[in-house]
């Protein structure tokens, strides 16, 4: 009952939505206030609607309703909850019905808040968000339907994927969808503005906070799908070029090249064609990743959907919305004249320089992405591209980056000089060549990438603490009273260096092991020594268990005893290896336990990962620091308004 | 239970693990070029992931393969063809940079200079456009001139 109540609601809301997407529309154009109007409480009921088919879903999966098609696949009674939970969006199905929830949310969200926006401009944007609603809850009805009911219900589930059962990719998967989703935001402000010709700096006030919400949650998402790759996977990768990573990257990449335009069309009203061009991209970009992931035209690890009649119709929707967008753009893009002119060394020519570099990065992980499909297609090569291609043509955008980065911030508006900004980093680059040394010495032998990477993260961080110190007037007082913003801005940055940092050291700097040990047996890894003192047999919730106690030891000190092993999940038929982590501040030691030898020896891999920790911490200050921007009292939703002419002219 | 739990472990039995112990070889100098070539080879039946990191008996027995030709002493390049021969580029995940494939691998830097130059041409173009911003004293004569009348 329950579950027909819920497919119910979310017919309803596909008529909600068709109405939202004409109406205020219509509305706006034809100048009819009353028709306007109807956006925010249509997107209130909409929002409302699928909220309830979704409710019903994560019902049927809590009480194990295996009558539902997706429940009995993806679930079973002997889940722990928390899993039932999160198995609603741990499959096709509902989890694209968590896409749209989370659009009509956004969607509401600007009827919600909207108040202070201009009528017109808030009524259009509520229709192209109803467009997107519209047509992914077609896409759920026609083609992915989770309330599709088996004519005889089978006794119980076939469990969730055991590797999905996991905090992180509870949290995960949600925290993408925010993220690609609330690009939908500057799409639907970027369409707006295209349909009324006419972006100014209010405009960007309205978008840049939206973008910068959709970046922080992509940071995060992006976040917890490494971090998870790191601890589960085991072997302690945390990037690997996958299609599916790429298909998130590439949004995140725009949507930092978006905020950051979006700051020179608030600030100098110049490149307001670009700012759209690049809201349309960025979200077009989501799209593809969609695709991609949900189409199965790329094999990769994360295989979701292989449905050919799925694919179509996402290929269909992203054509309509990048096309539309792109033609529009075309359009009218020429009347959006840019008001002032800056040279090419000032903050405006730094922030195109971050376009630039973040754009060509997100086009080239495009490229090596969809490589393999237009080989194959036309010149009957089949050929895979990997780690050694996107390593070669990304890494050195980024250094570029990294060494612009701290020069640009501290450049001023419209004119400035070089030598000046390069004097006044003089600090920074003497720390960071400092540092750099320091690496060398304790690198003895080993690749330059660890402390090249440390050059580049400190030249980072010290840059960002000098922006923020010449903020402040080179005064103590003044630090604190900084707005937030430039905290955010400074601790964005400097995470991005942290982030650097890791990723250099992890690479340059881990030590591996792979060998056999027989319980009571010790072995050395790097500066540590790793004793086997047992290996256990037992029984989880809904798995069997083969638990190893290694003890780790340094100079006689104990570090951790650690618990690595071997699961079996009986119901879904697949082996699992938990690795044992013991974080730290510089080394994680990571233990992973293999199979049982022929001579009562078990296989044994350890690894030291340097500076492993520094790889989430700077992706989480980054989004600390984009959250400390978000609050800043300029940026609050709605502050753009005060700007905006309170009578509209008559036409 | 401990016969259970025995029983479940041999009937899901894999070879779990990526390289074991019993492939390294005994040379430290030519397992690390073992491990280093095994990272940028693909498993040509699981998804997306290298030989070195898969547990498909397949990658198994390519690693074991490699391994052969490099104690025969194979030089890299040898050892790698010595495996495209049997199954194709497809298991290069670094893409040989040939025919067609020279797009994929000069795009990068084309995209790069050709955004740079675009910028580059786009700042110029306004900064000239903002000069010839106010009027010229023959302009400001004529304006003078026509509105006297």
């Amino acid at each position: 009952m329950i579950t027909e109540l819920g497919h119910f609601c979310l017919i309803l809301a596909f008529a909600t939505a068709a109405l939202q997407a004409v109406l205020p529309l219509l509305g706006a154009e034809t100048g009819r206030l009353r028709w306007m109007a109807l956006g925010p409480p249509l997107a209130t009921l909409q929002v409302a609607l699928i909220a309830a088919a979704f409710a019903a879903l994560v019902h049927a999966f809590v009480t194990s309703d295996f009558s539902l098609k997706v429940v009995y696949e993806n679930s079973h009674t002997a889940k722990p909850l928390i899993y039932k939970v999160a198995g609603t969006w741990g499959n096709h199905e509902g989890s694209m019905l968590l896409w749209v929830l989370i659009l009509a949310l956004f969607g509401a969200c600007a009827g919600w808040f909207g108040a202070g926006l201009p009528p017109a401009l808030r009524a259009r944007v509520l229709s192209v968000q109803a467009m997107i609603g519209l047509s992914f809850l077609a896409f759920i009805l026609f083609t992915s339907n989770p309330f599709l009911r088996l004519a005889s219900p089978p006794f119980d589930g076939r469990d969730l994927n055991p590797l999905l059962q996991d905090v992180g990719l509870a949290l995960h998967p949600p925290f993408l969808y925010l993220g690609y989703v609330g690009l939908s935001m500057a799409f639907s402000f970027a369409m707006a503005a295209l349909i009324e010709g006419r972006v100014d700096a209010a405009w960007a006030r309205w978008v840049r906070p939206w973008t910068l919400a959709a970046w922080i949650f992509l940071t995060i998402g992006i976040a917890l799908g490494s971090w998870w790759a790191y601890y589960e996977l085991g072997w302690g990768g945390f990037w690997f070029w996958d299609p599916v990573e790429n298909a998130s990257l590439m949004p995140w990449l725009f949507a930092g090249a978006l905020l950051h335009s979006a700051i020179v069309v608030e600030k100098r009203e110049v490149l307001k064609a670009w700012t759209i061009l690049l809201a349309i991209l960025a979200f077009g970009f989501s799209l593809i990743g969609t695709f991609l992931v949900r189409s199965g035209v790329i094999t990769s690890v994360h295989a979701f959907a292989n449905d050919p009649e799925r694919g179509v119709f996402i290929l269909m929707i992203l054509g309509v919305f990048i096309g539309g967008g792109l033609t529009l753009f075309a359009l009218r893009a020429d009347r959006m004249q840019a008001r002032g002119a800056f040279a090419l060394v000032s903050r405006e020519g730094a922030l195109v320089l971050n376009n630039i570099l973040l754009a060509v990065a997100a086009f080239v992980v495009f490229i090596g992405t969809i490589w393999p499909l237009v080989a194959e297609a036309a010149f009957a090569r089949k050929l895979s591209v990997g780690a050694p291609f996107f390593d070669a043509a990304f890494t050195p955008l980024m250094v570029i980056l990294a060494i612009a980065l701290p020069l640009g911030a501290i450049l001023p508006w419209k004119r400035g000089r070089l030598t000046g900004a390069a004097r006044t980093l003089a600090a920074a680059a003497l720390l960071a060549l400092a540092f750099m040394a320091l690496a060398f010495a304790v690198n003895s032998g080993r690749s330059a990438l660890a402390p090249v990477g440390v050059l580049l993260g400190v030249w980072l961080i010290a840059g960002a603490c000098i922006d923020l110190w010449l903020r402040a007037g080179r005064t103590q007082a003044r630090l604190a009273r900084l707005p937030r913003a430039d905290w955010g801005r400074g601790l964005a940055h400097s995470g991005l260096g942290v982030t650097f940092i890791g990723i250099a050291c992890l690479t340059g700097w881990s030590i591996e092991d792979i060998r056999t040990v027989k319980v009571g047996e010790s072995f050395p890894l790097g500066a540590y020594q790793v004793v086997l003192e047992a290996v256990e047999e037992g029984e989880g919730p809904n798995y069997l268990t083969t638990m190893a106690t290694m003890r780790v030891m340094k100079g006689g000190a104990e570090v951790a005893v650690l618990h690595p092993e071997k699961r079996v999940y009986p119901v879904a038929a697949m082996p699992t290896t938990e690795a044992a982590i013991a974080n730290g501040f510089r080394d994680d030691i990571y233990l992973v336990l293999g199979d049982p030898q022929a001579d009562g020896s078990w296989a044994v891999r350890s690894y030291v990962k340097a500076f492993a920790n520094w790889i989430w911490t700077g992706a989480l200050m980054m989004a600390l620091g984009g959250a400390l921007s978000l609050s800043d009292r300029r940026l609050r939703v709605g502050a753009g308004a005060r700007r905006q002419p309170l009578a509209q002219p008559a036409e | 239970m401990r016969q259970l739990v025995l029983l479940v472990f041999l009937a899901f039995a894999s070879p779990a693990l990526a390289v074991q112990p019993g492939e390294v070889l005994a040379d430290p100098a030519l397992e690390a070029r073992a491990r280093a070539l095994s990272e940028g080879l693909r498993c040509p039946v699981c998804q997306g992931e290298t030989i070195d990191e898969s547990n498909a008996p397949i990658a198994r027995d390519m690693r074991l393969v490699l391994r052969e030709r490099l104690v025969a002493g194979d030089s890299d390049e040898a050892a790698v063809a010595y495996l495209t021969d049997r199954y194709g580029e497809f298991i290069l995940f670094r893409p040989r940079a040939t025919g067609a494939n020279l797009v994929l691998w000069l795009a990068p830097p084309f995209l790069l200079l050709s955004a740079l130059a675009g910028a580059g041409l786009y700042v110029r173009r306004s900064r000239a456009a903002e000069r010839s911003g106010p009027l010229s004293e023959a302009e400001e004569a004529r304006l003078a001139e026509i509105l006297k009348d």
